[in-house]
This record gives C-alpha cells, sequence and structure tokens, in this order.
C-alpha cells in the first residue's frame, strides 16, 4: 500500500478541534478572573458547578441522541415532570424519598423510550417526534400540578439541592456536584468502554453499514434515547431539589442550552461524532460565560446576544479548523 | 485446473414485477480463481449477486456451496458460510477507526456488554498485517483513501475468514497506480485459495486479473469462458448481443473551421497542468484518461466551478474571464456533470420544472412564471430528446437515468449553448438509451455546437468523438484522430507510458 499521509503520528487539526471547547473556556475563566475579584473565589467556582449541574447532565442526554444521529428537544419538559412527579409523590401520596426517585427516573426513561419507538418505529424526524413530546411532557406537567408549584418534600430531598457530601481526603463537597461527576464519570466509560458505545457511533457514523454489521440499530435507538429521558428526570430533580419546590414552568429552554452545550463541545449535528467529555466543558463553558456575565453586571437582554455570539465563534473556528485538516 | 467449484449456482432464475431479472442462469467460482462478472446494466449481474448475498432468494434454482446445497436467507447467513461483498459504494463507518469498522457488530468481549479492546485492536492488526497494509489500527478511515479502505473492507471480510469477495466495481473510483495496487492484493488472495467475483466494465482490467469470465445479457447466461480464449471485442460482442460498431452509428463529421472554445496553458494546482487545445464549432472532441487522469478538474475549470491556477480560455476569439459558473452560462457554455443526480437534477421536482430551470429569466412576465410558456417548451423538448416519461408533471426521480440524462442535456438546450461539455454522460446507462444519447451528442454538433465528451470508455471515446485528447497526471499526453487509433495507443498514452518514452527519445 502506498504510504499516505497521516497513517500515524499526531493529527493537529484533530487535537485542535478537540481541545477548540477547552481552550475557549479557559480563555473565559481567565477573562473574567481579570475582570472580577470574585470570580475565582472558591464560592463563586461551587455556585457555577451547582447552578449548571442540571444543564451538565442533560446535555449528556442531548449528545448520546445527536451521537446516535438525532436530536432530543424533549429534555426541559421532561425534566420539569419529573421534579413534579417526584415532589407529587412524596408530598400528595406519601410515597418515601427512594421509591420516588426510581419512579421518576423509571418514567424519564420510558418517556425517552417512547420518543424512540416513534422515530424507530413511527418513523418520525426526531426533530418532530422530540418537538411534540416536548409539548405533550409540558402539557401533563401543567395538569398534574395544576399549574402551580410543589414544595415540602422534606430534608432528604432537599439534600441533592444544598447539602455536602463528606469526601475522604477531599472534605465536604455539595451533593449535586457529586451526582454530576459520577454520572459522567458512569457515561465516559459507558460510551468509550462498552459495546453499546460503539454502536451508538456506529449507528449515528453510518446506519446501513450497521445494520449490514448486525448492529440492532432499533435496539441502540431506543436504549439512547431512554437514556436522554432518564437523565432528563435526574436533572429535574437535582433542579426541584436546589429550588425547595417543583416549578411547572421550570427548565423552559433548557433543550436549546444543551443543545448548544453539545456544539460547542464539537459534538455533531449530523451524528457519529464527537465525545461526552468535551460537551460537559461545552456545558460548564455555558454556565461560566453566565456567571461572569452576572458578576461584571450585564443585563440580561445583553447576555443572550453574547452567548448567540460565543456559539457562532465556536462553532465558526470548528469548521475552520476542519478544513484546515483536510488540507 | 479442473477443481471442484467452490461455489455452484445452477439454475437460477427471478422475476420482478413485470421484468425477467434472471432466467436458468448457471454461476460457479473455484477456489483460488479470479471470476469476471460482465454485463450491461440491467443485464442481471447484481440481481444475481444478491441473492448470493442472500438479499434476494431465487424463484427457482439451487446454490450449492463446497459440495452442498445451502439456502441463504439473509447477508448473515451469506456471511456465515464464508461469502463477503464488497460494495461499490462502502461500507465503512468514516469516523471509526479500522480496528472499530473490522469488528463492528462482532466486538470481542470481556464481559457481557464490556468491549475486550486490546483484543479487538491485535486481531484488527493481524488481519491488516496479513495483507501487508500501511493502516493504522487506531485511525479514522476516513483519513484513509478510496483505495485503502476498500482494502480495509477485504481485511474485514478476511477477518469473517471469507472464502469467496464478490468485488462490485472496486476500481471505479481509483486511481491508476491504487488499482495496480488492489490487483496486487488480489493475487495474493488468490494465492491463499480465496475465490473472488470481480464485476467491471473495463476490459483491460478483466484480461489483467482474472482467470475466467461469465457474461450476462438480459438475464440470461451468454458465456464461460478462460480469459485466454477470448479477445476484449468477443467479450463486448457477448454482452452487447451485436457488433460493437452498430451501437456508434457515426454520420457524417460536420467540424467546422471556426474555433469556438481556445484553451492556453490552464493550470490548477496539481490536477490540472498546462492544458491546451482548440475546439471547433460541431466537433465533438473526446477526453479520454483514467479516473484521477484531471479531466473532471479540467472541464470544472473550464465552466467556472473551480479557480485556475494560470492559463487563458478564448470563446470565439475573445479572451473571457470566467470566475463562476454563471460567467460560463452567460457565455453559452454548458455542463452535464459526471454526478447526474446529485449536481444535474432537481430530483424531486417535475420534468419540466427541470427543463426550464435555468431559461426560468426569460420566462417570466413581470415577477410571475409563464407557466403556459414553460409548458410548451418543455413539450416541445420532451418531444426532440425523445424523453419517454407520462408527462412533463412527473417526478424526475421515477426516470431512467437515460432519461434523466436526456432532461439535463434539454436543460442546457433551452439557453442555446455554443459549446456543450458532457462529463461521463452515459454511465448508469443501459444499451439502448446510450446510443439514443450519441444521436443526441451528434445532432448537436450538426447544429454546430462544440462538444466536449469526457469518457472513461474508451470504444465509446473512440465510437463518438471526432478527436480524442489523453489526459494522465493533469496534462495532456496524447491527441489522436478518433477514425485511425487504436484503444492500446490511448491506453498507453492515459497510463503515461507513451509519453515517458516521447520525453526519453
Amino acid at each position: 500500500m502506498t504510504t499516505e499521509r497521516l497513517s500515524t503520528g499526531i493529527r493537529w487539526g484533530e487535537v485542535l478541534r478537540q481541545s477548540i471547547v477547552f481552550i475557549v473556556l479557559l480563555a473565559l475563566i481567565l477573562l473574567f478572573a481579570t475582570l472580577s475579584e470574585r470570580f475565582l473565589q472558591p464560592r463563586n467556582l461551587t455556585n457555577i458547578l451547582q447552578q449548571n449541574v442540571h444543564i451538565i447532565i442533560v446535555t449528556i442526554g442531548v449528545t448520546l441522541t445527536m451521537l446516535v444521529g438525532g436530536i432530543d428537544l424533549s429534555v426541559g419538559s421532561v425534566a420539569a415532570l419529573a421534579g413534579a412527579v417526584s415532589a407529587g409523590l412524596i408530598v400528595n401520596n406519601g410515597i418515601p424519598f427512594w421509591p420516588s426517585v426510581i419512579i421518576t427516573l423509571a418514567m424519564g426513561f420510558v418517556i425517552g423510550g417512547v420518543n424512540g419507538g416513534l422515530i424507530v418505529w413511527g418513523k418520525l424526524p426526531p426533530f418532530v417526534a422530540t418537538l411534540a413530546m416536548l409539548g405533550i411532557a409540558r402539557g401533563l406537567t401543567l395538569l398534574y400540578t395544576q399549574g402551580r408549584p410543589i414544595s415540602g418534600m422534606g430534608d432528604a430531598y432537599t439534600f441533592w439541592g444544598r447539602g455536602d457530601v463528606p469526601l475522604p481526603l477531599i472534605g465536604e463537597v455539595p451533593a449535586p456536584i457529586v451526582v454530576a461527576i459520577v454520572v459522567i464519570i458512569v457515561f465516559a466509560l459507558l460510551m468509550n468502554y462498552t459495546r453499546y458505545g460503539l454502536h451508538v457511533y456506529a449507528v449515528g457514523g453510518n446506519e446501513d453499514t450497521a445494520r449490514l454489521a448486525g448492529i440492532p440499530v432499533n435496539r441502540v435507538k431506543i436504549i439512547t434515547y431512554g437514556l436522554s429521558g432518564l437523565l432528563a428526570a435526574l436533572a429535574g430533580m437535582l433542579l426541584t431539589a436546589r429550588l425547595f419546590s417543583a416549578q411547572p414552568q421550570t427548565g423552559v429552554g433548557l433543550e436549546l442550552q444543551a443543545i448548544a452545550a453539545s456544539v460547542l463541545g464539537g459534538v455533531s449535528l449530523f451524528g457519529g461524532v464527537g465525545n461526552v467529555l468535551s460537551a460537559v466543558i461545552g456545558g460548564l463553558l455555558i454556565g461560566v460565560l453566565a456567571n461572569g456575565m452576572n458578576l461584571l453586571r450585564v443585563a440580561s437582554y445583553q447576555q443572550q446576544m453574547i452567548e448567540g455570539g460565543v456559539l457562532v465563534l465556536a462553532v465558526a473556528v470548528d469548521t475552520i479548523s476542519r478544513r484546515f485538516q483536510r488540507q | 485446473m479442473e477443481t471442484q467449484p467452490l461455489l455452484n449456482m445452477q439454475g437460477i432464475s427471478k422475476s420482478f414485477p413485470g421484468v425477467k431479472a434472471l432466467q436458468n442462469v448457471d454461476f460457479d467460482v473455484r477456489p483460488g480463481e479470479i471470476m469476471a462478472l460482465v454485463g450491461e446494466n440491467g443485464a442481471g449481474k447484481s440481481t444475481l449477486m444478491k441473492i448470493l448475498n442472500g438479499i434476494y432468494r431465487p424463484d427457482d434454482g439451487q446454490i450449492n456451496w463446497d459440495g452442498q446445497t445451502v439456502q441463504l436467507n439473509s447477508p448473515a447467513d451469506s456471511q456465515h458460510v464464508g461469502i463477503s461483498m464488497i460494495h461499490q459504494e462502502l461500507a465503512l463507518v468514516p469516523y471509526l477507526d479500522a480496528g472499530k469498522n473490522i469488528y463492528l457488530g462482532r466486538e470481542p468481549q470481556l464481559a457481557p456488554g464490556i468491549v475486550n479492546w486490546r483484543q479487538l485492536y491485535a486481531d484488527a492488526q493481524r488481519n491488516l498485517d496479513t495483507l501487508g497494509l500501511d493502516v493504522a489500527v487506531r485511525t479514522p478511515v476516513r483519513l484513509y483513501s478510496i483505495a485503502q479502505q476498500q482494502m480495509i473492507e477485504v481485511a474485514k471480510a478476511l477477518s469473517m475468514n471469507a472464502r469467496l469477495i464478490v468485488m462490485d466495481e472496486p476500481t471505479s473510483s481509483l486511481t491508476d497506480r491504487e488499482v495496480t495496487t488492489l490487483f496486487e492484493q488480489m493475487r495474493g488472495l488468490r494465492e491463499r485459495g480465496v475465490a473472488i467475483v470481480f464485476i467491471s466494465h473495463r476490459m483491460d482490467e478483466i484480461f489483467d486479473i482474472c482467470d475466467r469470465v461469465t457474461v450476462l445479457r438480459d438475464g440470461e447466461l451468454v458465456g464461460v469462458e478462460n480469459i485466454d480464449n477470448l479477445t476484449a471485442d468477443d467479450i463486448i460482442q457477448m454482452m452487447v448481443g451485436r457488433e460493437v460498431g452498430q451501437i456508434y452509428e457515426r454520420g457524417e463529421a460536420v467540424i467546422q473551421d471556426k474555433v469556438v472554445l481556445e484553451v492556453e496553458n490552464l493550470s490548477r494546482g496539481d490536477l490540472v497542468r498546462d492544458v491546451s487545445f482548440r475546439l471547433h464549432r460541431g466537433e465533438i472532441l473526446g477526453f479520454a484518461g483514467l479516473v484521477g487522469a484531471g479531466r473532471t478538474e479540467l472541464v470544472e475549470t473550464i465552466f467556472g466551478a473551480a479557480t485556475p491556477t494560470a492559463g487563458t480560455i478564448r470563446l470565439n476569439g475573445e479572451t473571457v474571464n470566467i470566475t463562476h459558473p454563471s460567467d460560463a452560462i452567460r457565455y453559452g457554455i454548458g455542463l452535464v456533470p459526471e454526478d447526474r443526480k446529485g449536481a444535474g437534477l432537481f430530483l424531486r421536482m417535475s420534468v419540466a420544472a427541470n427543463i426550464v430551470m435555468s431559461y426560468l429569466r426569460d420566462l417570466l412576465r413581470f415577477i410571475f412564471i409563464d407557466h403556459g410558456r414553460a409548458a410548451s417548451i418543455s413539450d416541445r423538448f420532451i418531444d426532440e430528446l425523445n424523453v419517454r416519461t407520462p408527462s412533463r408533471q412527473q417526478i424526475i426521480g421515477n426516470l431512467s437515468g437515460g432519461n434523466q440524462q436526456k432532461v439535463v442535456i434539454a436543460k442546457w438546450l433551452t439557453l442555446e449553448p455554443q459549446v456543450l461539455i458532457l462529463d461521463e454522460p452515459t454511465r448508469g446507462i443501459d444499451v439502448g438509451a446510450k446510443s439514443e444519447i450519441y444521436k443526441l451528442i451528434h445532432g448537436l454538433a450538426a447544429s454546430g455546437v462544440g462538444v466536449i465528451m469526457i469518457s472513461s470508455e474508451l470504444p465509446e471515446v473512440l465510437g463518438v468523438a471526432d478527436r480524442v485528447l489523453v489526459m494522465h497526471e493533469g496534462h495532456i499526453t496524447g491527441e489522436f484522430n478518433a477514425q485511425d487509433t487504436t484503444q492500446d495507443e490511448i491506453m498507453q498514452a492515459a497510463t503515461g507510458t507513451k509519453a515517458k518514452r516521447e520525453q526519453s527519445a
């Protein structure tokens, strides 16, 4: 075989692409650290993490659906429904905390699985199926709560929003951050070491090939949407725990933040390309940006514009680096 | 070498509604042999191979594998007995690395669901090593050339212990050098007793690599022969069922004195190097060469779809500056692209819409399209070009390749071009429609249009063009009068052997 370019050695274009989100994050941190002395204080840093745990967790699920070649727009509504249902089970039905959590997670998985079923068997485009679920789940939330917040879930519940977990060697770590780290590790391992993870990349990369290779494409897709629903439910409960109450209008627009985070992290909208860790950093980036702008007292109208601008910039850099890589 | 056949398909018949795709076809392949399977499009090659791959089930006939009758009901069945198919469109996941691609769906596992990556990569490496490939197991396959990706597919086939590998036009997108490498690998496989079915339209390749030939025509077996007993003309005659000359009915040459297009020292990086030629009104200028020789790149540059790095283009003696296809169209240059479905047509729109698409500006009344005139223009071209369609409202994607191509040509004719460039105009078109396209080309020339035709099929270039230019690695390496040259002469120029000889002389 003729020796072609790049068969070994470092592919700089690829390295740049993979690390661009990290570089942008570091640049932002530097910028905010210079502009505001409060930014680097441990309490603020913990705040950033704590306030963005739900975005990061939802981003992982959305990343999975994007990797498999689809999208999940229903996560914000599913998160709200999960918050309401978990709180309602405890407050209205007197079901203990852990069983409520498990029921809610199962509900999230089933809702996601329904998305998957609509896509796989109903042949609906993922965008349409999950857009419909966005509406349905939000409606169910309003119906279940009668449009009113639910509170009084008790300490076992709110601990996961505001409590601290004593960890050996490290000390006290806010509980939601511990949850997020566990989720990140589990999903990074899932995507990198298991057959399921490889099959997600294969289905998203070339569905026909995956089918010819004997991969159960439908099952992979349904599980993937199921996991996205499960993670959305988890995020919804963490958000509810932090706010001490389940708000029926919570999580509106969360899906867009998650998609933005995934795209910032280099996940392709066309499937098969990207990884969970970069997407998580993309989620952090959005959190850091919001926090820094708050500290600098940027008005919320401008904040949205700046967030949009950063998204355009990051994706433009990505596109250009890809072109550079091809040459 | 009268060995027991590895595969023996007997009396295979298959019908689809309205079509008898295969009638009583026998097909056998011995271990360690490369069998060419040839025939025009629609002759039944792909149906036969789909039966072998378990995608279709034959209506009649039986398949014997290694002396035993087998039922192949799915691709999995066929893989299981040891048959591997390498499709024309590569079946690799581009962003996954070679190792993952080779073992996709068959990953070795440490525990249920957990992939044993170490073993996967070691096994993949061993499979690549057997073929002597310089491919890194952990590099995404999209970074390799198409030829290397094909070899990764071969490695994948071997990892499944394939004893018969079907290669469907594997050379269609390879460069000259890559074909040589592929053939070396194929010979290596043959020595190890692997049987190969090689589907190709290129006679030179069939004579280069194959041991025997099976020829199909209209779903029937025409013959099976040792390659040594045949000439290329014999095979073509078996394929088309008539003398070759008859397909290319050449009228009187209608070349006028006036030069319509003159290209001087045109270059585009390494792809097109210092190309000069003249095209007369009424002339059909053929461009021959191997895939990747720079012919498509040349006409793209002339058409303004790519920017030249040097050179001038003159139209009717005047230097023109073409920086965008719209410039070329304004000057009366049309391009019928190689990729008909991707670049030539709006597949989901009607025949009429496709015909008038470039002519819309002249059909406007104020800002509205004059549908009445659009309809009459469409009908006129449908009639003149003999486009077989139920109506002008038919969605063009539903027409056959030949009729689609006529519509692409009609679209250009609405603009009354001075120069029409056709890039592989008969690719994927069956013999009957081919000869209609040829008539159309001759008709254009007769009306004074200068025609440039790129074709990788030598008989076609020789049969249709008045003059043939041959390209190799971006250069023009030969110019021939189509009437008094041979395929051999053109092939020498196309492979660069002749050019080298001239240089050393």
